[in-house]
């Protein structure tokens, strides 16, 4: 295994950081910023299933802020 | 009129003390009157830190509760006239101090003081509430790594949030032979992630725990790579426009590797 880690380059442990840093922490902002989000993302996913077959870990619920405008943007993947 | 700047980080451990008493220590070595309060009820360390928990008698509960006057709670510094600390209690928790006693105290002392320079605890609970509230700068703490980094991420939405919008990141404990080799966050990797405006980058200098037993903070070893790091803080809060160095390993010349081969 470290024959072939000499032979492949390894990826920079700091990049690796940053990316699971940029990922969560762009997730934890909006959970603290709108808090409702992670509801309404419960919220839809037991009214959709309802009606139609979801992959719940596959809804994306967000809430963009600009300066000028808001927008919810819900996408719900059917299997 | 004085100003309240607040140290913080959320995380523990990253150095908020050893902050703290290196911009009081130097802002008063600059010439300027500073107060350093320990706000972190319970656990004192300030004190240690500066060299001071020998004199004191009065902390900053017992100056809330009326038991002592703000003056005979002052600790004046051993080696400048300018900087004083008020201690933490050390048999009290950090509910026995509300964010408005914590305000009255430091609108009474920015009266007498150009500086009041106030050391959080970690956390983001009440503790942590009564140094945010006072502040007009929080300078916040971080280390390269993802904890500290999340944590400062959290501290600076909780500020946001309480209308602070004053912050500034100090960056501790760079080893820029781990950044070289692409083990460690690089100060814009930090500075990416966070998106606070930079205050301060500190290298990480082993002689800070001789220091730490000493209770000698960096600033009063001016050739040191941490001193020299915390006087370019102390600068900018001045108002200097000091640039800001990539942090290097320090390069040893041949003679000085022979001579450190026979001291060790």
């Amino acid at each position: 295994m470290r024959l072939l880690d000499f032979f492949t380059k390894r990826r920079e442990s700091a990049n690796v950081a940053k990316d699971r840093l940029q990922i969560i922490l762009a997730h934890e902002r909006q959970l603290n910023s709108a808090p409702f989000v992670e509801d309404l993302r419960k919220d839809l996913i037991s009214v959709i299933s309802k009606y139609v077959n979801i992959d719940p870990t596959r809804i994306d619920v967000k809430l963009e802020r600009d300066n000028h405008l808001e927008i919810l943007e819900i996408n719900i993947p059917l299997r | 009129m004085g100003k309240v700047i607040t140290i913080t980080s959320g995380k523990g451990g990253v150095g908020k003390s050893t902050t703290s008493a290196n911009i009081a220590l130097g802002l008063a070595l600059a010439g300027k009157k500073c107060v350093a309060i320990d706000l972190d009820i319970g656990l004192r360390n300030l004190d240690m830190i500066l060299g001071l928990e020998n004199r004191i008698v009065y902390d900053v509960v017992n100056v809330i509760e009326n038991v002592a006057k703000v003056s005979q709670a002052l600790i004046r510094d051993k080696r400048t006239e300018n900087l004083y600390l008020i201690a933490a209690a050390q048999t009290r928790d950090k509910s026995a101090v509300k964010p408005e006693q914590i305000v009255k105290l430091t609108n009474e002392l920015k009266e007498e003081f150009d500086f009041i320079i106030l050391d959080s605890p970690a956390g983001i609970e009440g503790g942590f509430k009564n140094a945010m509230i006072p502040a007009d700068e929080v300078l916040i703490v971080t280390t390269p790594e993802i904890s500290s980094i999340r944590d400062a991420d959290r501290v600076v939405g909780i500020l946001e949030a309480n209308e602070k919008r004053n912050i500034k990141l100090i960056i501790n404990r760079i080893n820029p032979l781990l950044v070289k080799n692409g083990d460690m966050l690089s100060k814009d990797d930090v500075l990416q992630i966070l998106s606070i405006p930079l205050i301060g980058l500190v290298p990480e200098d082993k002689n800070i725990i001789s220091y730490t037993n000493m209770g000698e903070p960096s600033v009063l070893h001016k050739d040191s790579p941490s001193g020299k790091a915390y006087f370019n803080i102390v600068r900018r809060i001045l108002g200097d426009n000091v640039e800001f160095n990539e942090i290097k390993e320090e390069k040893k010349g041949f003679l000085q590797t022979i001579i450190g081969f026979f001291k060790e």
